[in-house]
C-alpha cells in the first residue's frame, strides 16, 4: 500500500504542476479591456500577416491599418479619378520626369515634418533588395532602380538616382522609360513617407507604427486588436468623422456576423456563405452590397489539352453558355454583378463593349463551338482552391456549360490556395483555372497589362497574342494619361476577340453594420473607407 | 517507481525526435511556396525570395534545416515565423494559454458531468434514468461540435441574452464556458457510456457483494470499492482525450473566436508556416506523451493491484 500512497502523492504535484502553467500562462494574453472607447468604430478584421510597413504590405487586414495611419501622394475618387493628398501637385512633361509638390504643414504623428526628403529617403530603404520588402517592385519604373535592386547579388548603390530632392517639399522623380499612368500608381500604399525614427529600430517600427495619415497608431494587441486614433490637428481632405478605429481580430466571418447582430461589433465588411441568405433580414437596410474594382474569371491556359491552339470562337461559346444572371442571383445570393467587360465599371477608361459574348445564348454557345471546332475529347476543367468556398459557383458555371453545350466540364480542386498557385506557376493547369483579380490602382491598365500581356509574370494562362501586345505596346508609350487610357481601350475590345479569359462577374464589397454607425462608403478596393463612418 | 517513471521519460525522447522529424518531413512535402506566397497572386520577386530563404536557412537541404530546427529548439528558439516576422515563441506563448485555459475548462466538465452521470445510470441500469441518459448521450456523439456551437449561440446569446455570442476576453471563466461545454460535449458523452458500462458490470462483482455484506455503509461501497474499479477505462480515455481537446478545437474555436492552438496551428498551416506547425504539433505531442504517463501512474493509485517497480 506504501507505494500506492507516494504515487498519489506524485499525481496530484503533477496535477498541480499542470494547473500552475494554465495560471501562469494566462498574463500572455494581453489587455483584459475589451470594451471600445466612445466615438469609436469597432469593425471585423484578422490579424496582419506582415509587420506594420507600407512596403510590406500587401493583404486585406495589414492594409486596412495602414491606409488608417499612412496618407501619400495621391488618393482616388469614387470613379476612379486621381485626388491630390499629400501632394499640392503632381507635374509632368514628358511622362519620364515627374515634379512633386508637398502640401505644407504636414507632420508625422511624432512630430517632426513631412518633407521630401521624408518620401526619397523611405522609398530608397523600401526598394532595396537588403531589406526585402515585399511591395519593392512597385518601384521598378524609376531610373536607378536596378543598382539597389538588381536580380542578382548585393545592391550596387543605397540610392535610386532617379529620386532627387529639390527642396524642402519639392523632389523629383525620373523614371527609366515613360510612363503615362505613373501618377496612378503613385495611389499605392507603399508610396508613403517615412519618418526619420524609422530608421533607428525598423523592426520596432512594424510593431508600433508612426504615420502621417488620418489616424495615429494606439495599440497592437496581437491576435485581439489593433487600436488607432483620430489625429485632430490632420490636414488632408480623408479627415477622420469618428475618434478612432478598432481593428478587432476575427478567425472568422460567420463569428464576427454574430457580434454584429448582437450589438459588440459595429461592422462586418464581408459575409459568411451561411449568413447570406439572412443578412437582409437581419440587418434590413444595414446590409450593403457595394460594388468594387474587383473582377473574377475562368481562364482557360493555352498550354493545355482543350485550349492548345484553339479558335477564339470555341472560348467566345464557352462563355455565352455560362448564365451569369441566375448563378450571380442565386448561388452567390447577389452578392456579385455579372461582367460586363474585362474591366470593372469603378476603374478610369471602362467602356460599355457592344458584344452578346457576355450573355447567356445557349443557341450561340453551341453554334459558335462547333464552328470553331470543338473541344478536344469534348471536356474541360476549371481548377480551384476549395478552402475558397469557390466549389458552389464553379459547379453551377459547369452545369450551365454542360447544359447548353454538351461539353463535359468538371471541377478540378485544389485543397488550398498555395497548392492552386503552384499549378499555375508550373504550367500543370489541366484546362481552366479560377481568376481573380483586384485593383491596385483603379484604371484599366491595371486589368489587362500585368494578366495578358506575352511573359507578364501573372499570366499564367500563358497567352500571348501579337495585336493585343502591340496595343499594350502603344498605350504605354502615349504621350498623355488619356490617350494610354485610348489605346488600353481598344486593347480591351481586342482582348473580347482573342478571348484570354472568360469574364465572370465583378465584386461587391458585403457589408453590415450595427445601427450606431453612418456614412459606411467603399473604396475602388472593397475596402471600406474607415475616416468616413460617423457614429450616432 | 522512480525508476519506472525515469524509464518512461526516457522513451519520450526518440518519440519526440521521431514525431517532429515526421511533421517536419510533412511541412516539406506539401505543395506551396510559404515565401513566394508572401507576394500573394502579385509578381514574386525571385531576388527577393532567394534572400529571405537565405536568411531563413530555408534554401539548405531537409537534413539540415531540420538539424537547425532541433539545435535551436534545444536552446529555447523555436524558430521565426516567415511572414510577421514574430518568434514563433512568442505566438505559442500567446495561443497556448488560451486554449489551456479552455480545454481545462471543458475537461473539468467532462469529468464532473460525464462521471456522475455515468454512476448513476450505472446503477440505475436499465432503469428509466439509464435510458434518457443513453438518448442525450447518443444525441451528443451524433451532432457535429458546429451544429452544436450555433445551437448554443442562437440560444443563449440571442434567444435568452445571457452571453455575447463569442468571447470578448478569453480571460474571463463565464465567456469560456459555452464554447468549453461545446468542446466538451462529445468527450462527455463518451465518458458517461463507459462509465455506465464499467459501474453496471463491477455492480455484479465479486468483491462488491463481499463489501456490501462486510456491512459497509453504501456510500463507502458505491464510492470507495465500485467507483474506483470503474475508473481505470474512464481514466485512459481521458488521458488521450486531453490531447485531442487541445488540438481538436478549431472548430469550436472558430465558432467562438477563441484564438488557441487550433486556429493558429490551422493559420500557419494555411501559410505553409512550418516552424509554427511543427512547434505547436510538437508541443501536442508533449502533453498527449505526459498525459499517457500519467494515466499509467494513475492505474496504480485506482487499482492497488497494479505495481511499477
Amino acid at each position: 500500500m506504501r507505494g500506492a500512497k507516494t504515487m498519489k502523492w506524485s499525481t496530484l504535484a503533477a496535477a498541480v504542476a499542470l494547473a500552475a502553467t494554465a495560471c501562469g500562462g494566462s498574463g500572455g494574453d494581453g489587455d483584459s479591456a475589451s470594451g471600445k472607447p466612445a466615438g469609436y468604430v469597432s469593425m471585423f478584421n484578422g490579424e496582419p500577416q506582415h509587420p506594420l510597413l507600407p512596403s510590406n504590405t500587401n493583404e486585406k487586414f495589414g492594409g486596412y491599418v495602414i491606409d488608417a495611419l499612412f496618407t501619400g501622394l495621391v488618393g482616388y475618387d469614387a470613379k476612379g479619378g486621381l485626388i491630390d493628398m499629400n501632394a499640392a501637385s503632381v507635374d509632368t512633361k514628358d511622362n519620364k520626369t515627374w515634379t512633386v509638390k508637398l502640401r505644407k504643414g504636414w507632420k508625422f504623428h511624432d512630430g517632426t515634418d513631412v518633407t521630401a526628403e521624408s518620401y526619397v529617403k523611405a522609398w530608397n530603404w523600401m526598394a532595396n533588395v537588403k531589406n526585402k520588402q515585399a511591395n519593392s517592385y512597385w518601384f521598378d519604373d524609376i531610373e536607378g532602380y536596378k543598382d539597389v535592386h538588381p536580380e542578382k547579388g548585393e545592391p550596387k548603390k543605397d540610392e535610386m538616382s532617379g529620386l532627387k530632392v529639390v527642396d524642402d517639399h519639392t523632389f523629383t522623380i525620373e523614371l527609366s522609360k515613360p510612363v503615362p499612368y505613373f501618377e496612378y500608381k503613385l495611389g499605392y500604399k507603399t508610396f508613403t513617407p517615412l519618418p526619420e525614427s524609422f530608421y533607428k529600430d525598423p523592426k520596432g517600427f512594424g510593431q508600433k507604427p508612426v504615420g502621417n495619415g488620418p489616424y495615429r497608431f494606439q495599440k497592437w494587441t496581437h491576435n485581439k486588436l489593433i487600436q488607432v486614433e483620430a489625429v485632430s490637428g490632420y490636414k488632408g481632405s480623408n479627415k477622420a468623422k469618428n475618434k478612432g478605429i478598432q481593428f478587432k481580430n476575427y478567425s472568422n466571418l460567420e463569428s464576427a456576423y454574430q457580434d454584429a447582430l448582437s450589438g459588440n461589433l459595429d461592422l462586418v465588411d464581408g459575409v459568411g456563405p451561411k449568413d447570406l441568405p439572412k443578412r437582409k433580414a437581419d440587418f434590413g437596410d444595414r446590409a450593403l452590397d457595394v460594388p468594387y474594382a474587383g473582377t473574377q474569371s475562368i481562364v482557360p491556359v493555352f498550354y493545355s489539352k482543350p485550349f492548345k491552339d484553339v479558335d477564339p470562337k470555341v472560348i467566345q461559346g464557352l462563355s455565352m453558355a455560362i448564365d451569369r444572371k441566375t448563378i450571380t442571383k442565386t448561388v452567390l445570393q447577389g452578392t456579385r454583378i455579372p461582367s460586363k467587360g474585362f474591366t470593372p465599371p469603378q476603374v478610369k477608361g471602362y467602356q460599355k463593349l457592344d458584344t452578346d459574348v457576355l450573355s447567356y445564348n445557349p443557341k450561340k454557345a453551341k453554334q459558335y463551338i462547333k464552328e470553331g471546332g470543338g473541344i478536344p475529347g469534348n471536356k474541360i476543367w476549371i481548377q480551384y482552391n476549395a478552402d475558397g468556398g469557390h466549389k458552389e459557383w464553379v459547379t453551377a458555371v459547369c452545369n450551365s456549360i454542360t447544359k447548353a453545350t454538351g461539353v463535359t466540364c468538371v471541377g478540378d480542386s485544389k485543397p488550398d490556395f498555395q497548392t492552386d498557385l503552384q499549378a499555375r506557376q508550373n504550367n500543370k493547369v489541366k484546362g481552366m483555372y479560377r481568376g481573380g483579380w483586384l485593383a491596385d490602382y483603379p484604371l484599366n491598365v491595371n486589368f489587362m497589362q500585368d494578366l495578358y500581356k506575352t511573359g507578364a509574370s501573372t499570366n499564367y494562362g500563358r497567352f500571348s497574342d501579337k495585336k493585343v501586345d502591340e496595343l499594350f505596346e502603344k498605350g504605354d508609350h502615349a504621350g498623355s494619361l488619356d490617350a494610354s487610357v485610348k489605346d488600353y481601350q481598344k486593347a480591351e475590345k481586342e482582348l473580347l476577340k482573342k478571348m484570354p479569359a472568360i469574364p465572370l462577374w465583378d465584386y461587391a464589397a458585403n457589408i453590415v453594420h450595427g445601427e450606431d454607425i453612418d456614412g459606411v462608403k467603399v473604396g475602388f478596393d472593397g475596402n471600406v473607407l474607415v475616416t468616413d463612418i460617423t457614429v450616432k | 517507481m522512480g525508476r519506472y517513471v525515469a524509464r518512461r521519460l526516457l522513451q519520450m525522447i526518440p518519440v519526440f525526435i521521431g514525431s517532429t522529424l515526421l511533421i517536419f518531413c510533412m511541412m516539406y512535402a506539401l505543395p506551396g511556396d510559404p515565401v513566394a506566397a508572401l507576394y500573394g497572386e502579385k509578381k514574386p520577386d525571385p531576388a527577393q525570395i532567394l534572400a529571405i530563404k537565405h536568411q531563413l536557412g530555408l534554401d539548405l537541404p531537409l537534413w539540415h534545416q531540420y538539424w537547425n530546427y532541433l539545435t535551436g529548439l534545444f536552446q529555447g528558439d523555436f524558430g521565426t515565423q516567415i511572414a510577421t516576422q514574430r518568434p514563433v515563441a512568442d505566438v505559442i506563448a500567446q495561443a497556448f494559454p488560451v486554449t489551456i485555459r479552455l480545454t481545462l475548462f471543458a475537461f473539468v466538465f467532462t469529468v464532473v458531468v460525464g462521471v456522475l452521470l455515468g454512476l448513476v445510470s450505472g446503477l440505475f441500469a436499465d432503469k428509466a434514468f439509464d435510458r434518457i441518459v443513453l438518448v442525450f448521450t447518443l444525441l451528443l456523439i451524433s451532432v457535429p461540435s458546429f451544429v452544436l456551437g450555433y445551437l448554443f449561440q442562437y440560444l443563449f446569446a440571442f434567444q435568452l441574452d445571457w452571453l455575447t455570442p463569442t468571447v470578448q476576453d478569453s480571460r474571463d471563466p463565464g465567456q469560456l464556458l459555452l464554447p468549453a461545454i461545446v468542446l466538451a460535449a462529445l468527450s462527455l458523452a463518451y465518458v458517461t457510456r463507459l462509465t455506465r458500462t464499467s459501474v453496471a458490470e463491477n455492480l455484479r462483482a465479486d468483491y462488491i457483494r463481499t463489501a456490501v455484506a462486510k456491512g459497509l455503509p453504501r456510500r463507502r461501497v458505491v464510492g470507495v470499492h465500485l467507483l474506483r474499479n470503474s475508473l481505470i477505462p474512464v481514466v485512459t480515455f481521458l488521458g488521450t482525450d486531453i490531447g485531442a481537446l487541445m488540438a481538436g478545437a478549431v472548430v469550436t474555436e472558430g465558432i467562438f473566436n477563441v484564438h488557441g492552438v487550433g486556429n493558429t496551428i490551422f493559420e500557419a498551416l494555411n501559410r505553409r508556416e512550418g516552424s509554427t506547425v511543427v512547434g505547436i504539433a510538437t508541443l501536442i505531442v508533449i502533453v498527449y506523451l505526459v498525459a499517457s504517463l500519467l494515466v499509467d501512474l494513475l492505474y496504480a493509485v485506482l487499482d492497488p493491484r497494479i505495481r511499477y517497480d
